[in-house]
């Protein structure tokens, strides 16, 4: 039982919500965008979420995109990942996507609910980051279109009435070649000790990561020392490792040494996967 | 309190409740309806065994609001009567306590529906979102199995 009530609205437009928030806002309310809302409703169990006011965004057409539009992808950040899993018009983030939670739950989990999420695992938004993919913003003062990169750091930094309404990647980046590696700390279902999601670019392997540290993050300085050509593999993998942006996590999931012996593996293995054949 | 006077399709028919805004679905069912097939386990996502169906797919009553469903369609285990999927499961044996029963019978039953020609691989992918502490899945394999084997033989 959620232990608290709350007011539930449903618009139909965007300005409708911007509105309703505004709204709630000024009457001294914490309204809450609400799309599969599996965290308000967890987390509100236990009293670690909170919230007067839910505005449930799924009847905006907005928001559910899921289209091709000319040399973009378009996805709505209301599409549930079995939404995004099933239209596969971006096979990285359908592999990405495939591997969070369970399937059920991934019926009700949506692509922004889980790039905004509290959770620091926030997997989505790997894909996004190594695509340089715009996100679609909007308030009352209209909307703003951010690359991911700026907009995301750490996590996804929006201002109080800021929206997440779409994310678009070019399609250029739905062709590459791809590895998607998921590390738990023994069979196929709980959090990660490392997530790990790389393209292989023109420039070279651009490499982002999740369940390291306390956010997912794409580093240059990893990437950088990864893609040091002429340099042993053992070296590339060093100098990759030595990029690592934060604190490694030390948790119940895995010691912060183990997960970087199993990143060191995984970089190991993908850039052999990508530059294709035995690296030595 | 905020309360709101819905109109849920349930099992197909039309069930008038009184919720507030934050109950789940789980809650309504079992609470206001009477519908106790699907069962509170871990309530928090992981278990599964509050399956339901809300438009032919699967969900976890546990982790939707009653008032997101307004005008979907919703079907508990108590709307299998006699379908193939339940049957299959009493064949196979395919329980022990029973507790993850109904959550497991109403996914691999919007399996069924939605990829009659689910390969092995998919049917791991959908199932995984159910546990069974009584560890019955080699019975819960060949029941779904012999479902997805004889819908083939009719096609």
């Amino acid at each position: 039982m959620i232990p608290f009530d709350f007011d539930y609205f449903r618009p139909k437009t965007l300005q409708e919500a911007l509105q309703i928030f505004r709204e709630q806002m000024a009457m001294g309310k914490k309204p809450y965008y609400f799309s599969g809302g599996t965290e308000l409703i967890t987390l509100g169990r236990v009293q670690l979420a909170k919230a007067d006011a839910v505005i449930d965004l799924k009847k905006i057409n907005e928001v559910r995109a899921c289209r091709i539009d000319g040399d973009h992808i378009v996805l709505g950040s209301c599409l549930a990942l079995t939404e995004v899993e099933e239209s596969n018009l971006f096979p990285l983030l359908t592999k990405t996507a495939s591997e969070i939670a369970d399937h059920t739950s991934r019926n009700k989990i949506t692509l922004g609910g889980n790039i905004r999420g509290g959770i620091h695992y926030r997997e989505a938004v790997l894909p996004f980051l190594l695509a340089d993919s715009t996100a679609v913003i909007v308030s009352a003062k209209g909307v703003t279109f951010k690359k991911m990169s700026e907009v995301f750091q750490g996590s996804l930094r929006l201002e109080n009435d800021e929206l997440l309404v779409q994310l678009i990647t070019e399609r250029k980046w739905a062709s590459l070649p791809f590895v998607h590696v998921k590390r738990r700390r023994q069979w196929e279902t709980g959090y990660p000790l490392v997530t790990v999601a790389a393209l292989m670019s023109d420039n070279g392997i651009r490499v982002a990561v999740s369940g390291l540290c306390a956010f997912p993050f794409r580093s240059e300085k990893m990437e950088n020392g990864l893609n040091s050509k002429g340099t042993g593999i053992e070296e590339r993998i060093k100098m990759a490792l030595d990029g690592i942006p934060a604190t490694v996590l030390s948790d119940v999931e895995g010691s912060a040494e183990y997960r970087m012996f199993v990143l060191g593996n995984v970089l190991r293995d993908l850039v052999s996967e990508l530059e294709g054949g035995i690296v030595v | 309190m905020k309360v709101h006077q819905l109109e849920l399709r349930i099992n197909n028919e039309k069930r008038m409740v009184v919720v507030r805004s934050a109950d789940t679905l789980l809650a309504v069912l079992r609470r206001n309806l009477g519908l106790t097939g699907a069962k509170p386990g871990c309530l928090n996502g992981d278990c599964g065994a509050c399956t339901i169906n809300v438009d032919r797919l699967p969900m976890k009553s546990c982790l939707m609001l009653a008032i997101e469903c307004e005008g979907k369609e919703i079907t508990t285990i108590e709307g299998m009567h006699n379908t193939p999927m339940q049957q299959a499961f009493v064949e196979h044996f395919a329980f022990q306590c029973g507790y993850c029963t109904s959550g497991f019978i109403m996914n691999a039953h919007s399996l069924i529906h939605n990829r009659p020609n689910a390969d092995n691989q998919m049917m791991k992918e959908w199932l995984d979102s159910n546990i069974c502490r009584c560890t019955g899945y080699e019975e819960i394999e060949r029941a779904v199995k012999d479902v997805l084997r004889k819908n083939s033989q009719i096609q």
